[in-house]
């Protein structure tokens, strides 16, 4: 019995040896394929074997949970690895100042021109220097309106609730737009660094940790749908996957204004495929391409021949996705703040350590 | 040592609820036609369906089976012999002690973003094989723990007999302290292979970009921008079918070889 | 002699260590000393400013509330890994390895997915108030989810198995002569257990406890979704300062600060267990 045990560990270990070298050989020999990291479910399901098809190449789609986690891997590796890279605009702001992305040429993007002119001046680049947009919106409240009383409107409805909807609100959890609903509702900018003012918003937010559900980045809205919540802080093409499940749940861009948020398409300096890179980004851009990406995410995009293809039952389904260019650019950016981020993560961690 | 059996059971019966309430519910979830983790709408097996239709979730569970096994193999086995090594010293080494507390306490994302830095800048490649590296630092720690806790009563002097008969250390590792250590390697193992199996900030950062490499925690937590898919909960499930029948398969080919001697 | 055989046998572990923790550990920690750049970037201006903000009242207090509550987690981690390990090293041997298999079983699907089982059973659509509603209860019932206890809930099931692994292996060569001659000599139950089973498997439960202990404190997922994201706890702030803030210098400070902590803690168990363990066993 003892020498079977012995002889099975001897096998498990040549096995694992085995497995280990194969992984390493097998590793070694593939050329590299265009990588795209995006979030799950952020592009139609059939977008990279489409592009694949039409171009010759071999894109791989890899998938990033959140805008940090990929930053993170990006700084700590210099980029090694990634072509295309969806990232929200400050974050994007970042890579550009760290200088890891390259810069576009838009020669090799010629479907730029279907971007809406308000999209290619936006603030964090101006031009597109180094980034695209693929998707835009606002932030506002999504609620139930079978249930909750009245219209809200104001993001005092979420931070001060009525009785009936204390410990049923949810607000975003990253600091960006947690704090945002707080310089919002006081009538600041959404990149406010004046350290009274952000004393003022944090003493806002401490108080209205008191009424709340939950910070919640991304189950809100099964929250809204279960009834567990019935007002929360959304992105808009986020609420409008929770009134795709119900029609009662609304989305409304509060009175005191919104952010305007951009995700955005960057390609790195490291990589090695920059001319399939730009292929890739002028192939999502393509007019028919980029609606069927509208359709798939629910989310509205800055490519005024794909938003104006989008069937029109959509548009009345989810009224958000009818908001135009203007409308949009009457909200604040969100940009990088720079040193400011220090306070803005203090006064996250004073919040949280409150109770 | 004699518990009463009534004691003893009345724990299992306890713990075992504890344990396994949780996962019932999974099993249950993952028959729910409607998807959503917060409704019933009715009974369907399609997720166990669309699972099968899913090759990125099962090449991930299939690598994080490769990364677990193959690290914990590593780890299984310096962790003892670290362990070995340690206890029997005659003085303790601070130096010593410090490194091998290090990797339990470092935090997850501070190892993750230092071995990736440190891979880029030795111009290491990336894959499966640098995250089998990189759970082999933690699990080591954790299974030289375990065996380490069992050294602690373990009666030295028959090993001094071993070797005052004659016999060779390697010998005297292999015949007369393995066998008694069986069942402390054994856990520390699977504690090893259950880390491994769930860790996923160090996977994602040491795992490179390539697609081929992605492993199921990581897949995961990149699903959740829609909740828990049913998917997720069908191969808990599966995961569950699949280490009992290999165990029932083992227990048939080798009866009893678990069991400390 | 010993110490060269000692050194033979460590070698390979301590060169692995070396090789992929702390050379690169060393060059992530080394941060701590420097300035944040305006972008996000490493300055490299030496200064202590991290290190100091670090022993903000703000930071200590967090600090202190994660303590808290992986404590917490680890004590009842404890109470039951040990009772369950205590329960299955009583079974008859030839029983023992398939119950500890299916102890383990539960973990081998997804952290994630285990968490959200405790969601779909705590929150305030769920199975449990279901349950109770079904069973005739009008009331109001107490917030489950998204509150402290649900994090140490999620901590104690998760972690659970790591306990009864640690303690499994002392209990399971305890010799079951020794217990009965304890009982022969008079002893009661309690006594026995108190006198001689304890104090043999005491490392077992030291060790369980610091597992349950050091996992908990560096865990930034179960706050996140059991807690409702309304607390941090010090895996959360480094994750932040690493990851939102894009802040390295400030990360590597507070986690070399949370190092240096949990290493003296360790020291200390490893000092209370060799005397638990009753040394006279050498």
């Amino acid at each position: 019995m003892k020498g079977k045990r012995l002889s099975a560990f001897a096998l498990a270990g040549a096995m694992s040896g085995a497995l280990a070298s194969g992984l390493i050989s097998s590793g070694a020999a593939l050329a590299d394929p265009l990588t795209v990291s995006n979030w799950d479910g952020y592009m139609a399901p059939d977008a990279i074997a489409k592009f694949n098809e039409a171009s010759g190449n071999t894109a791989e789609l890899v998938l990033h949970a959140t805008n940090e986690e990929i930053m993170g891997k990006i700084i700590a590796s210099g980029g090694k690895g990634y072509d295309v890279v969806f990232v929200s605009s400050p974050f994007a702001e970042v890579l550009f100042q760290m200088g890891l992305t390259e810069p576009l040429d838009h020669a090799k993007i010629p479907n730029l021109a279907n971007l809406y002119p308000e999209a290619t001046e936006l603030k964090h680049d101006p031009g597109n220097t180094f980034s695209v947009p693929y998707a835009w919106g606002t932030t506002g409240l999504c609620y139930r309106s079978d249930l909750v009383e009245g219209t809200p409107d104001s993001w005092f409805n979420l931070l001060a609730p009525v009785d009936a909807l204390k410990g049923k609100v949810t607000m975003l959890a990253t600091d960006r737009w947690l704090l945002g609903a707080g310089f919002l509702a006081k009538g600041y900018s959404v990149n406010e660094t004046d350290p009274a003012k952000l004393a003022e918003v944090r003493d806002l937010l401490i108080a209205a940790k008191k009424t709340l559900l939950a910070y919640d980045d991304t189950t809100f809205y099964s929250k809204l749908v279960s009834g567990e919540a019935l007002l929360v802080e959304a992105w808009d093409g986020w609420c409008n996957y929770g009134i795709a499940e119900n029609a009662d749940i609304r989305y409304v861009v509060p009175k005191e204004g919104s952010d305007l948020w951009a995700d955005t398409m960057v390609i790195l300096k490291a990589s090695e495929n920059k001319d399939a890179a730009h292929a890739f980004i002028n192939f999502i851009l393509d007019a028919e391409n980029h609606r069927w990406a509208a359709e798939n995410i629910l989310y509205k995009v800055p490519n005024k021949p794909a938003m104006e293809g989008l069937a029109p039952e959509l548009l009345t389904q989810f009224p958000n996705m009818a908001m135009t260019p203007s409308e949009l650019m009457a909200h604040e950016q969100l940009r990088n703040v720079g040193e400011a981020q220090r306070d803005y993560s203090r006064i996250v961690s004073e919040i949280m350590a409150s109770n | 040592m004699k518990a009463p059996a009534s004691l003893t059971l009345t724990i299992l019966v306890l713990v075992f609820a504890f344990l396994y309430i949780p996962i019932s519910v999974l099993v249950g979830l993952s028959f729910n036609a409607g998807g959503m983790p917060t409704a019933w709408t009715g009974f369907s097996l399609k997720w166990y369906g669309s699972l099968f239709q899913n090759q990125d979730i099962l090449r991930a569970a299939w690598n994080t089976l490769i990364v677990a096994l193959v690290s914990t193999f590593f780890a299984t086995l310096l962790g003892t012999l670290l362990a070995i090594g340690v206890e029997i010293r005659r003085r303790r080494g601070r130096m010593i002690e410090t490194l091998i507390f290090a990797p339990m306490v470092i935090p997850d994302i501070v190892l993750a973003i230092a071995l990736l830095s440190f891979f880029s800048l030795t111009d290491f490649r990336l894959g499966l094989h640098t995250v089998i590296l990189s759970h082999v630092v933690f699990n080591l720690a954790f299974v030289c723990a375990v065996v380490r806790a069992r050294l602690r009563v373990f009666d030295w002097s028959v090993a001094e007999a071993s070797a005052d008969l004659g016999a060779s250390m390697l010998v005297t590792l292999w015949r007369v302290m393995l066998p008694v250590l069986a069942p402390a390697i054994i856990a520390g193992a699977l504690l090893a292979f259950t880390l491994s199996v769930d860790e996923f900030i160090i996977a994602f950062f040491t795992a490179g970009s390539s697609r081929a490499s992605i492993t199921l925690p990581m897949q995961i937590y990149s699903m959740i921008r829609f909740g828990i898919t049913p998917e997720i909960n069908v191969l808990a499930v599966l995961v569950m079918v699949f280490s009992l029948v290999t165990l029932t398969l083992a227990q048939r080919f080798n009866r009893g070889s678990l069991t400390g001697p | 002699m010993q110490d060269r055989k000692s050194l033979f046998l460590m070698t390979p572990a301590l060169a692995w260590l070396t090789a992929f923790m702390v050379v690169p550990c060393l060059l992530i920690l080394t941060l701590a000393f420097f300035r944040r750049g305006v972008y996000g970037g490493i300055e490299y201006t030496f200064t202590l400013e991290n290190l100091r903000l670090v022993i903000d009242p703000l930071y200590a207090w967090i600090f202190l509330k994660s303590a808290w509550i992986a404590g917490l987690a680890a004590l009842i981690a404890s109470v039951i890994g040990y009772a369950a390990a205590f329960a299955i090293a009583a079974l008859p041997r030839r029983n023992q390895p398939l119950v500890l298999f299916f102890a383990i079983l539960p973990f081998w699907s997804n952290y994630l997915v285990r968490t959200y089982a405790w969601i779909v059973l705590l929150n305030r659509e769920g199975l449990i108030v279901g349950l109770a509603r079904g069973l005739g209860y009008e009331g109001e019932l107490p917030a489950m989810l998204y509150t402290e206890t649900a994090v140490v809930i999620g901590l104690v099931y998760n972690y659970l198995p790591f306990v009864i692994l640690a303690c499994y292996a002392p209990l399971s060569r305890l010799n079951p002569e020794i217990a009965e001659a304890s009982s022969d000599l008079g002893a009661s139950g309690w006594t026995t257990f108190r006198r001689v089973i304890l104090p043999m498997s005491f490392t077992g439960l030291a060790t369980g406890f610091v597992f349950v202990f050091v996992l908990s404190i560096g865990n930034f997922v179960t706050p996140a979704l059991l807690g409702g994201g309304q607390f941090q706890m010090v895996g959360n702030l480094v994750y932040a300062q690493f990851l939102t803030a894009n802040d390295w210098p400030f990360g590597a400070a507070i986690s070399m600060v949370l190092i240096a902590v949990m290493m003296l803690f360790l020291t200390l168990q490893t000092f209370v267990a060799e005397r638990g363990s009753g040394g006279g066993l050498r």
